[in-house]
């Protein structure tokens, strides 16, 4: 039996039946990342001490018998995810070396849980990127194909599970860094609902999109993490009142509404095939396909790179050289604060700060900020109209697969272009799930994305159970 | 096209040391991402009734210190770059 190839339900079960232990099945995927992950570049740094720590305590748990399903698994955090104790990097040279005074919310409801945490995973610099590139420490490179990208920004959390080098991750998705990686990388990844789960303890990027979730080798893992992670966190203002409950939902009892906008010049035929067929198996299951419209969709990316960035600049302002981080030497304050942030934010990064700066500058916010969040208002009224007609939205989520490393890092623009299917529901705050759907025939991995209405993760995961069987 | 001295106007706003190369590159990336959002001076603003939809109200807490984990200051005093008693130390300002 090779241990990292199974998923949470089937080393839970292990665990119970005392087929191995918590601590062989930690030194099973700690083996595995140094034996693969040199060449990938998944991780960021192991955790290798608190892994064997409390892969101990968990075996003492589950000695006793009554444990919780992600008691004993060894997962592994996107490194924007505070684990107190440990560093957290964002990818940044700003913060090579930051280590967190304390645990985000959701690391502490996993240790709650027993879960073992191996390692901080790979992304692009503080969650800015759509490849895994623009991280200061290398690009990760997609099992699939190692001259290709992961996509991101969660690329390390994507390609650690692909690569059987941890059970399941958790990520985090601004405009489609949890789907987007999770297409490319051929695992199941889920953005929630804004507010589903705590942001407490994740580097902030942009604060109205940020949201935490789960990437794993299937749906059933999904679930099994989101219901252990969300709720409601005093330490998380913008949190919602939410428990999680199960549903059975059926895909022959639902309208499935498939926006045109989505099938538009840009996807690429093989892309479209590989979603037309998964949306021609929930037909065969008895689901009623609603051709539907959502007019605004064309501005949501420019809507998206002036809000985003907007918030960025304000967030990434407390990188200054004086609170943690790299600080420069400087003849006065000012000089302190220009040459920390100079030498320690790679390009994007920097490129962001700038479009928000400049929209929120004097004469310009009208025109840029303002107007944006008008369009984020009718993008919101598209999806809540869809909503009255349709139970799901099925769609891409990408218009390609995984390109070629350095294919985009030059162009800006055609890097963000990636994410045109996945910003959209997030300007919304739907929740969304990418499905792994099928492969190109270079055997690249393709995502179907399954939109819902917001708090409906459990119509979303029920029917993806289904056509996942 | 927006201009080297805009852009290195916005570089000063944000409080980011750019190279000369980096200030080049930046003019012309700047200039592209900013013509791309032109596309929603088309947009008709929806009206003022449409944008009170979000249902959501302002979430406020007490005005009372939280219970912190023990040695919660002094972790978070240890991750700066420069500091003395306790205390962060910032360049002389006056």
């Amino acid at each position: 039996m090779n241990l990292t190839e199974l998923t949470i339900k089937q080393s839970h079960e292990g665990l119970k039946n005392k087929e191995f232990s918590s601590v062989e099945l930690t030194k099973a995927y700690l083996e595995k990342i140094k034996k693969t992950d040199k060449e990938l570049n998944a991780f960021l740094s192991l955790t290798e001490d608190l892994a064997n720590t409390q892969a101990g305590k968990a075996d003492g748990e589950i000695a006793k018998g009554d444990f919780g399903v992600l008691c004993g698994i060894p997962c592994a955090i996107k490194d924007a995810i505070l684990v107190e104790g440990q560093k957290c990097t964002a990818a940044s040279k700003i913060l090579e070396n930051y280590v967190a005074p304390y645990d985000a919310t959701v690391v502490k409801k996993l240790k709650e849980q027993g879960a073992v945490i191996l390692g901080k995973t790979n992304l692009d610099e503080f969650a800015m990127g759509a490849s895994g590139e623009t991280s200061a420490f290398g690009a990760t490179k997609n099992p699939h194909d190692k001259t290709r990208v992961t996509g991101g920004t969660s690329s390390g959390s994507a390609a650690a599970v692909a690569a059987n080098e941890a059970c399941f991750t958790l990520g985090s998705d601004t405009g489609g860094s949890i789907r987007q990686p999770a297409s490319f990388c051929g695992v199941a990844g889920l953005c929630p609902t804004y507010g589903a789960v705590s942001r407490y303890g994740l580097i902030a990027h942009a604060s109205s999109l940020d949201q935490i979730g789960p990437l794993a080798k299937n749906v059933e893992d999904i679930e099994t993490v989101f219901e252990v992670i969300s709720g409601k966190d005093k330490m998380d203002a913008t949190s919602a009142d939410y428990v999680y409950e199960k549903s059975n939902t059926e895909l022959k009892n639902l309208k499935i509404g498939v926006p045109k906008e989505y099938f538009a010049k840009g996807l690429e035929p093989e892309v479209e095939k590989i979603i037309k067929n998964a949306i021609k198996k929930a037909k065969d299951a008895g689901a009623k396909i609603v051709d539907i419209s959502l007019p605004s969709t064309e501005y949501a990316l420019a809507c998206y790179y002036i809000i985003g960035p907007s918030e960025i600049s304000a967030n990434l302002a407390r990188f200054d050289g004086i609170k943690y981080g790299l600080s420069e030497e400087g003849k006065d304050l000012l000089d302190v604060y220009l040459k920390s942030k100079g030498h320690g934010f790679g390009a994007e990064v920097k490129r962001r700060i700038m479009i928000g700066t400049y929209c929120l500058s004097s004469g310009y916010y009208d025109a840029y900020y303002k107007k944006a969040q008008e369009v984020r208002q009718l993008v919101r009224q598209d999806f809540a109209r869809a909503f009255e007609k349709v139970d799901l939205l099925f769609c891409p989520v990408s218009p390609f697969p995984a390109f070629k490393l350095g294919e985009k890092l030059e162009d800006p623009l055609s890097m963000y272009l990636a994410d045109i299917y996945t910003i959209p529901s997030k300007l919304a705050g739907l929740p969304g799930l990418s499905l792994p759907a099928g492969k190109t025939k270079s055997g690249l991995p393709v995502g179907l994305q399954i939109i819902g209405n917001h708090f409906q993760e459990n119509k979303i995961l029920s029917c993806a159970k289904e056509l996942e069987a | 096209m927006i201009s080297k001295e805009e852009v290195k106007h916005i570089a000063k706003l944000a409080r980011l040391e750019l190279t000369e190369p980096e200030v080049e590159k930046m003019q012309k990336d700047l200039s592209a991402i900013l013509d791309y959002f032109e596309l929603l001076k088309s947009v008709k603003a929806p009206g003022r009734k449409s944008l009170g939809e979000t249902k959501k109200a302002n979430v406020l807490r007490g005005d009372k210190v939280l219970p912190r984990a023990a040695g919660m200051a002094e972790k978070i005093i240890a991750g700066a770059p420069d500091k003395k008693d306790g205390y962060i130390k910032v360049k002389t300002i006056l």
